[in-house]
């Protein structure tokens, strides 16, 4: 069954065709890779159906609902998060605080004025729980622009995560991380969706991350998706290789370091 | 949840409040140790604290840099003012409620306009409507008293009538009606920006992208903190009003709600006690500045790039770094 569908999506910036009336669908509780050279329109997609971006034309159906023109707030409220490609956090907050946010959101308690946030045990359990499980616990009094670009990385996830949501967006969440460090942040992430039982859309760049971790691999390029299907269906797709991922005289694939930037 | 991490808070919290003691204490004895003149330039420095500090929700928290706080401190200076004037009132009780809801009303009005923007374009907004009601002051003098302004009488205080001691009355008990109100708005404005609301003004203060994508609805905050904000500075104008004897123009005016912004950053925007020492220090520096020359303007503008270039980061940012070098020193 599938939790999300896009109906002939469409945006376009001037006459750049970003997302081409892209029918895009993701099934409940897969680890899907989307994948495509810069330009490809990946972000962009994430983008409209987040509701950062309103579409052109086109339908985006989350369980069964229209939510095409629902704001971001009300998407988020519906179950879909997501984390982003450049950092995003709040940076004057300490991590614990980061974390806490999602949760006092999720509660409905952002509005509270009367009681002070530290007050709320069963939040900051939560919220130190999901550190905990992250591996950033040791970092939960520290500002969240004071922590390695790494343990960043993974509090962006942490932020996302802690909205409990059916449905999570990571726009390439190994950007700019060594690649020693690429597996073990991956490893943490994929482990805490699946034990969450979190559908997860994956923006990723490095091959041998999509290859290794992703259940069903979409490709897109120029706006539309080229191809469909499974790791291995993907790797042996000749329209795919001569695209997109091309092939070193080893066979293969070498994409990741010449496509590292992304939209 | 299985986790050794303990919750941050009370212990390093009552360590960090160690002074508030001491500070209460001098505040107390206050009016029996200096010379009444000194009682009154507290009196005007407790009151631009309260004003500060409602500033402060929106530059230190929330991230908006308003240009037109003036508004909301003249709204509740004009509204005691009307009050007698039209209603025959006299109490501060009373001038103190008509202000807080003539300032909600106001910047819930001005607050819908505003918080569709941010950075330039939300100052230069706020900084044209507070003009719109300056002018008004200044043009309707048949209602407003013009640039000669209102006169506000000395209220009774808590149903007491006033004293005909003048001096008893400034120097004594209106003192220790703007500390009570000093110390309750103070806590009041502690709980705000510590509860959950204060965190998500933060949030937005931060990353505004990020905080609409864990569900705050940024808009909504940023109008009840600009309520918030205005109400408190609304409070300040109404507690200045009877001190001051008489409402006029020079409070509305842009220029004045310059006075807040640059009291504000001389303490520290990035700190909770920042904007109430900023607001006290101004006080008393603007008092001797007048007292000391007719060029005033030029020492208070000398004070300010010496401030920008010295202490970004304002008083109480120089005092966090010296207490920390000195921690680490040790």
């Amino acid at each position: 069954m599938s939790l999300l569908a896009t109906q002939a999506l469409a945006k376009s910036f001037g006459d750049n065709r970003a997302v081409d009336r892209v029918d895009f669908s993701v099934r409940q509780g897969e680890v899907l890779a989307l994948i495509g050279s810069n330009g490809a329109g990946k972000t962009t997609l994430v983008n409209l159906v987040s509701g950062l971006l309103p579409p052109d034309s086109g339908q985006i159906i989350f369980e069964d609902q229209d939510v095409t023109r629902q704001s971001s707030y009300q998407r988020i409220r519906a179950g879909i998060a997501r984390s982003f490609q450049i950092v995003n956090l709040f940076d004057h907050l300490s991590c614990a605080d980061n974390v806490a946010l999602s949760i006092f959101s999720r509660h409905g308690k952002t509005l509270k004025l009367t009681t002070l946030a530290s007050r709320d045990r069963e939040v900051w359990d939560e919220a130190h729980g999901v550190l905990h499980r992250f591996g950033l616990e040791r970092a939960a009094t520290m500002l969240a622009g004071a922590i390695s670009h790494g343990e960043r990385k993974l509090l962006d996830v942490a932020v996302a995560y802690a909205l409990k949501p059916k449905l999570l967006f990571l726009d390439e969440p190994t950007s700019g991380v060594s690649t020693r460090e690429k597996a073990p942040i991956m490893d943490i992430v994929t482990s805490i969706v699946r034990a969450g039982g979190i559908t997860v859309v994956i923006i990723e760049h490095d091959m041998d991350i999509v290859f290794r971790y992703s259940e069903r691999i979409v490709v897109m390029h120029q706006g539309v998706i080229l191809a469909d299907g499974t790791p291995d269906q993907i790797r042996n797709n000749d329209a795919v290789t001569t695209t997109l991922i091309g092939t070193h005289p080893g066979g293969e694939p070498a994409i990741g370091s010449a496509n590292n930037a992304g939209r | 949840m299985n986790t050794t991490v303990a919750v941050p808070e009370p212990r390093s919290a009552l360590r960090k409040l160690a002074w508030v003691l001491p500070v209460a204490l001098l505040l107390l004895i206050a009016p029996f140790v200096v010379d009444p003149f000194q009682t009154l330039t507290l009196t005007y420095g407790l009151i631009a604290a309260i004003g500060a500090l409602g500033f402060n929700l929106l530059l230190g928290y929330t991230g908006l840099l308003s240009f037109g706080h003036s508004a909301f401190f003249g709204a509740g200076a004009y509204t005691a003012a009307f009050m007698f004037k039209y209603l025959k009132v006299a109490s501060m009780e009373l001038f103190l409620a008509g202000s807080v809801l003539v300032s909600a009303i106001i910047s819930i009005l001005f607050g819908y306009v505003c918080v569709r923007y941010t950075r330039i374009f939300f100052g230069i907004l706020t900084l044209a409507l507070s003009q719109v009601l300056w002018s008004l002051a200044f043009k309707f003098f048949w209602v407003t008293g013009g640039s000669d302004g209102l006169r506000v009488p000395t209220p009774s205080l808590l149903g007491v009538p006033p004293s005909k001691d003048t001096m008893d009355f400034i120097a004594f008990r209106y003192y220790y009606y703007v500390l009570g109100a000093f110390v309750i708005c103070t806590l009041l404005m502690w709980v705000v920006v510590h509860s959950p609301f204060g965190k998500a003004l933060q949030a937005i203060r931060d990353n505004e992208i990020r905080a609409e994508f864990i569900g705050i609805r940024i808009r909504r905050y940023r109008l009840i903190a600009f309520v918030i904000s205005g109400i408190f500075t609304g409070v300040a104008g109404a507690l200045w009003a009877p001190l001051n004897g008489l409402a006029s123009p020079d409070i509305l005016i842009w220029t004045f709600s310059g006075e807040i912004v640059f009291m504000t950053v001389l303490g520290g925007f990035r700190t909770f006690v920042g904007p109430i020492i900023g607001a006290i220090a101004f006080t008393y520096l603007k008092t001797y500045a007048v007292g000391f020359t007719v060029y005033w303007q030029l020492l208070l503008g000398t004070v300010l790039v010496v401030l920008v270039l010295a202490l970004p980061t304002g008083i109480m940012g120089a005092v966090e770094r010296i207490a920390a070098k000195l921690k680490k020193a040790r």
